[in-house]
């Protein structure tokens, strides 16, 4: 049901020794946990990982023959809670989600997973949205790591170094009785690339072996005493363990430079583009030769001294390149060197900005920055002392920044969740503003131009919870907005079942879109679609009056914003008390255009009678106001400036891209705006039917416009 | 250490639209690399959520030496890109503005169609960016700037943009590799490969057409003048007397916009109706002499004449009945959707006919009658305020449409008209007033009559806003720079929807 398939992709996962793979990070990621002997896998859905599910999703087949089972998680808080699986028994398991909002869910099995310790390789693989293109607050995964005891793998960006952090992961996480916790940046996760592979490994021992030879082992549970027991063995047992297996395997490298008096300190996710910017400086090549030492971090957490002492011991000056904040590292490093009694001089956030992404004009200043203080002498003379850079004037900038449209995210062509905000205006009009809390998923987009809806987003799943102390009696209800992804996560229960229990007065709309579709399609209890490995077709509204909830509206055609409003409506003055819940279900256009054009085109060529719809403006007719787009948005609803001098503003004009769902017209309707708009149904390999009645009407419609074309004085360009 | 190796990648940045196919080029970019024995890397940050938003692919690429892995960037740095390729043009400003292109390295590729942003499409004016200024900055800040309307070739070859664009690429000859081995590479996808391959070759044949540094913003093309056609005899020389007149009474340089009003208010209703246009515009133009216009160019009477035209043929029912029935709205309805001959189309329209325009289309003195009586009112209200989903293709709709366009000739007596007449003399007596005091301020009062559009509450919401513009003259008409501030006025009522802007103008206007 995902939005792309890697059926072909998965194919290489079945390669042997020695071949070359050639393909994306979170493929390769995938291949990794094979050549590991990974036993089971969950996780949940989220850029930058979505893929990595979508993967493993379609290479269950290879999965089960090499007896690997594969959950697909409801939530990170379930997928962090299947690595239990590794507590007693020698399994390999491996979960993945977006970070830090996905760790934040999974937060609390990880804490327990973490104490008690593993005894199969347990790893967690974070997608790591930060910086550019990212959806979330910015914060950083190492404080969870540091916070449960999980070790930090932050491999250099290329597949090799993915793929041995992987392998070496798992054992890492044996070695010492510990999860590890891999992190991959978001441009990472889509990178492409090679390496080498080996054989994958069938698990030594498998879940089913476990479920049929349970064992358990008190000492490992999260109870009092075994839990002060779990502390000490943190420190003394199992964080030297690890400390000795990334020495002893050497999974941090150096670059050296000998007789160099600075270096550099980095987390193995920067490594290219610190390679990069020395490169510019003429101190490095594309080769990875460098003529500034580098020590790079391919784990982050726990650091180890020795190796650091040893590293800084000859230098004058050290750079940490550690992205985002707070500076755990720098300080890390500082108190690591002031116990060696080193002299060093240690910069990082200084040099850095504390705050935002390492992008490639970042990286360049601060290491600039650096070497200038601190080893001048290595920079060719115009680095020494730079000039202004060519940088763009004041007057060009002013300009591209006045002419370049921001381009904020929005609904797609077609989008089913657009007709739900259009309504909400209309309400919004009739019965002025209301609070509206929102929720994680597309829908969040109704907080952008041209809607402007909505307050807050607190979590995935918890827009009704957000609602909460607005419980009390008021003219105005709240509303919240809930996707079908948030609401099975657990929406279901911290925010449905909480309104119940406290008797909430407040609305709740749920998006039900068939299936995950922000993150690319993955199915979920609700979706319409039959799943060979998975139970679907569980309704929402079924799940919502089983915890309690009476006033329920299921409406099965969002595209119908009559019928939106008026319920809405309904829901916000109706004097029943409690609880009142929307369902607002159609499909997700982009999978569903992905699905079905194709076989209309088929069906088309097969000289098949299809009908295709798309919708017009009557630009004659449209007088240019746009209030159509401010209740739409939709991308291919956009204007147009006619050949007219008596105009002056553009109209609206819909382009080739229209799928006809229809919004524009019911908006125009319901909004009652103007006539402008008109659907046409285009009628391929029309019947015999078909094509006598339209000659007929041509007739008739002909003869009239011919009429009175003649008897009225017109003017026709020729 | 001595043995730096001085060897760089080639370094392209790819900037698109969510939907536009970054990704496919992206692959094809690496298809082509690999396929000439390079090493290439390519990566992105499209969040799979941000489906409209703007995105950056970015590939490096370099020859591939056995057993060593190049280290390569993951993203582009300021200064440092050969090839940007952008699927739009603002997106090449956008580009330019993130410091990827540079004057002494940069190969730019633009197509030049226009996405148009959210807010270029929601003001309620003409929010649209202008092109000419971001293509001129490009043209000075590539070393190479190609620029076509790649979207139209591709469109036209039944592809997509990412085909065209990689035509383009090949034929800037930017990189190493033959045209042959960019065919190859779409050929190797395997789906649609004909219509990809076809609108490759038309990008790659239009971009080697173009000389160097050149940009195809499409040309005005010379604008032939509509003949009249049809009507009766008495009807056809009442429109030559008019046009007669209009050469006559009317300065010279008001004559091309006069003529264009003349057409637009008789296509509207008659000649005779033409005639009273042009009424009002000799004794506006008599004002403008006597107001010095002979040397303003008579701008007061030229902007007249474009907005008098305009707001003569109001919107009514009839009017859309009369649009939604024409031969040549037909016409245009079947290029629009691109409809082939051996396809049957067939069209439906959305109508919500309000009390409002039941009562417009009576009578005047019934009309105002019936909008008297609020029992009435509602009861009509009730049978009558609904949407309808009509078939024009259909002969009933068609029909009815029809005779409701007929209702033409009765239109000058209906209270919709009584309406629009007082209207239209508030508009020019105010503009008078400010003429008096100022040209230009009569000028810009003229102008203001472009606030006033939409149907209904929009229409409604219009004309509060264009009252309000409007009720600043008292302070504005003893100020030299009155008119100025007018103007801004009008300028900020078209920004935002609600006023908020206008309400703020009117403030600082308030405290002048």
């Amino acid at each position: 049901m995902a939005e792309r398939s890697f059926a072909r992709e998965v194919e290489q996962l079945k390669i042997g020794a020695g071949e070359e793979f050639r393909g994306e990070g979170i493929l390769a990621v995938t291949k990794a946990l094979l050549q590991s002997g990974v036993g089971y896998v969950g996780g949940y859905q989220g850029a930058p990982i979505s893929h990595l599910m979508d993967v493993l999703a379609d290479a269950q087949d290879i999965l089960g023959e090499l007896g690997v089972h594969f959950e697909a998680s409801a939530s990170e808080a379930s997928a962090a809670a299947t690595l239990a699986a590794s507590v007693h028994y020698p399994i390999r398991g491996a979960v993945t989600w977006k970070g830090t909002v996905g760790t934040n869910v999974a937060s609390d099995a990880l804490a327990n997973l973490a104490s008690g310790g593993v005894k199969g390789g347990a790893m967690i693989i974070v997608g790591e949205d930060y910086g550019e293109g990212s959806s979330i607050m910015q914060e950083r995964s190492h404080a969870f790591a540091m916070k449960s005891q999980i070790w930090l793998l932050d491999p250099r960006p290329n597949l090799e170094t993915i793929v041995r952090m992987v392998e070496e992961g798992f054992e890492l996480s044996e070695a010492s009785n510990t999860p590890v916790m891999l992190e991959i940046r978001i441009r990472t996760c889509h990178l492409h690339g090679r390496f080498v592979a080996r054989d994958n490994r069938k698990p030594a021992f498998t879940v089913k072996d476990a479920l049929e030879r349970p064992a358990r082992d008190t000492s490992r549970i999260v109870l009092p005493p075994a839990s002060y027991a779990h502390e000490h063995e943190k420190i003394n047992h199992r964080l030297p363990a690890a400390i000795r297996f990334v020495r002893e395997r050497k999974l941090n490298e150096v670059f050296d430079a000998p007789g160099s008096k600075v270096g550099i300190v980095l987390q193995g996710g920067m490594y290219n583009a610190v390679i990069r910017a020395l490169e510019r400086f003429g101190l490095a090549d594309v080769w990875g030769n460098t003529e500034v030492p580098l020590y790079v971090l391919n784990v982050t957490y726990p650091l180890v001294d020795d190796e650091v002492v040893d590293f800084c011991r000859d230098k004058d000056a050290v750079l940490v390149v550690e992205e985002g904040q707070p500076d755990y590292l720098e300080q890390a490093l500082s108190k690591i060197l002031r116990n060696a009694g080193l002299g060093a001089r240690l910069l990082g956030k200084g040099p850095f900005p504390m705050a935002g992404e390492y992008t490639a004009k970042v990286m360049s200043e601060g290491i600039g920055a650096f070497l200038r203080a601190h080893a001048p002498a290595m920079l060719p003379d115009r680095d020494r002392a730079p000039n202004v850079p060519a940088d763009l004037d004041d007057e060009t900038l002013k300009a591209l920044a006045k002419e370049v449209p921001m381009r904020p995210a929005g609904f797609c062509t077609g989008c089913p969740e657009r007709p739900i905000f259009s309504a909400m205006k209309l309400v919004e009009k009739e019965l002025g503003e209301h609070q509206v809390a929102s929720d994680i998923g597309c829908h969040l987009f109704s907080i952008l131009p041209p809607f402007n809806i909505g307050g807050t987003t607190m979590g995935y799943g918890l827009g009704p919870a957000s609602n909460s102390a607005f419980n009390v009696a008021a003219k105005k209800r709240p509303i919240a907005v809930m996707g079908d992804g948030g609401f099975w996560h657990n929406g279901l229960s911290s925010g449905i079942t909480n309104a119940v229990f406290n008797k909430h007065d407040g609305v709740t709309i749920v998006v039900d879109n068939f299936y995950s579709a922000a993150t690319g399609g993955q199915d979920i209890p609700s979706s319409r679609a039959n799943n060979r490995t998975r139970s679907t077709h569980h309704p929402i509204e079924k799940a919502v009056r089983g915890v309690g909830v009476d006033w329920v509206r299921t409406i099965d055609r969002t595209y119908d914003v009559g019928r939106m409003r008026d319920t809405l409506k309904e829901a916000l003055t109706t004097p029943e008390k409690g609880p009142k819940v929307i369902v607002a279900a159609s499909e997700c256009m982009l999978n569903r255009q992905r699905r079905e054009r194709p076989l209309m085109q088929q069906a088309e060529k097969d000289g098949r009678r299809v009908v295709r719809s798309r919708f017009g403006v009557d630009e004659d007719v449209c007088t240019g106001d746009h209030a159509c787009i401010r209740l739409s948005g939709c991308p291919s609803l956009s204007v147009k400036r006619l050949d007219d001098p008596l105009r002056d503003d553009p109209v609206a004009a819909i382009d080739q891209s229209c799928v006809g769902c229809g919004n524009c017209g019911e908006v125009a309707d319901a909004a009652v705006l103007c006539p402008s708009f008109y659907r046409a149904d285009i009628v391929s390999n029309p019947s015999g039917w078909d094509r006598f009645m339209a000659a007929m009407r041509a007739k008739v419609t002909g003869f009239l416009q011919r009429r009175r074309a003649a008897r009225r004085l017109g003017f026709e360009t020729t | 250490m001595d043995s730096l190796s001085p060897s760089r990648p080639i370094t392209i940045a790819v900037l698109a639209i969510g939907g536009q196919g970054g990704g496919v080029l992206t692959n094809w970019l690496i298809g082509l690399a690999e396929a000439n024995g390079w090493y290439a890397q390519a990566t992105s940050v499209a969040g799979v959520a941000q489906r409209t938003g703007a995105t950056i692919y970015y590939v490096e690429m370099i020859p591939a030496v056995p057993g060593r892995t190049p280290v390569l960037s993951l993203m582009p740095a300021p200064g440092d890109v050969d090839i940007v390729i952008a699927a739009e043009l603002m997106e090449a400003g956008r580009a330019i503005q993130r410091g990827l292109v540079s004057p002494d390295r940069t190969t730019l590729i633009a197509s030049t169609h226009r996405a148009l942003g959210i807010l270029e499409k929601t003001a309620p004016g003409d929010g649209i960016s202008d092109s000419a200024r971001v293509t001129a900055i490009a043209r000075t800040r590539a070393r190479r700037f190609i620029a076509h309307d790649l979207q139209r070739l591709a469109e036209a070859n039944g592809s997509v943009i990412s085909a065209s664009l990689f035509g383009a690429l090949a034929a800037a000859e930017a990189l190493p590799f033959g045209r042959d081995s960019f065919e190859a590479v779409i050929a190797a996808e395997g789906k649609g490969v004909a219509a990809s391959v076809a609108a490759f070759r038309a990008a790659a044949e239009a971009v080697a057409l173009l000389p160097p540094a050149t940009v195809d913003l499409p040309e005005p093309a010379a604008k032939a003048v509509p003949k009249p056609a049809g009507g009766s005899d008495r009807e056809r020389s009442a429109y030559d007397r008019a046009l007669a007149r209009l050469g006559a009474e009317l300065p010279s340089n008001v004559h091309e916009m006069a003529m264009t009003g003349l057409r637009h208010v008789v296509d509207f209703q008659d000649a005779a109706y033409g005639h009273l246009y042009l009424d009002r515009l000799a004794e506006l133009a008599a004002l403008d002499r006597s107001r010095g216009g002979d040397g303003r160019g008579h701008l007061f009477t030229r902007e007249a004449a474009k907005y008098l035209a305009r707001a003569m043929a109001y919107d009514d029912v009839i009017r859309v009945a009369d649009l939604k029935t024409r031969a040549t709205r037909f016409a245009r309805v079947e290029a629009e959707v691109k409809a082939r001959p051996d396809q049957v189309i067939r069209v439906t329209e959305f109508m919500h006919p309000r009390v409002e325009e039941i009562c417009g289309t009576l009578p005047a003195g019934l009309g105002r009658a019936v909008e008297r009586r609020a029992g009435l009112v509602r009861m009509i209200d009730r049978l009558f305020n609904k949407g309808r989903r009509v078939r024009t293709d259909g002969v009933f709709w068609f029909v009815a449409l029809y005779a409701l366009a007929g209702m033409r000739r009765h239109r000058r007596k209906l209270l919709r008209h009584a309406v629009e007449e007082a209207h239209i003399a508030d508009w020019l007596a105010v503009a008078r007033r400010g003429l008096a005091a100022d040209y230009d301020l009569g000028v810009e009062v003229i102008r203001c009559r472009r606030l006033i559009k939409g149907y209904s509450d929009t229409r409604a919401r219009a004309e509060s806003k264009y009252g309000k513009v409007l009720s600043a003259l008292p302070l504005l008409e003893h100020r030299p720079d009155g008119a100025d501030w007018l103007r801004r006025l009008r300028e900020a009522a078209l920004l935002d929807e609600d006023g908020k802007e206008l309400d703020g103008a009117l403030k600082t206007v308030a405290s002048l």
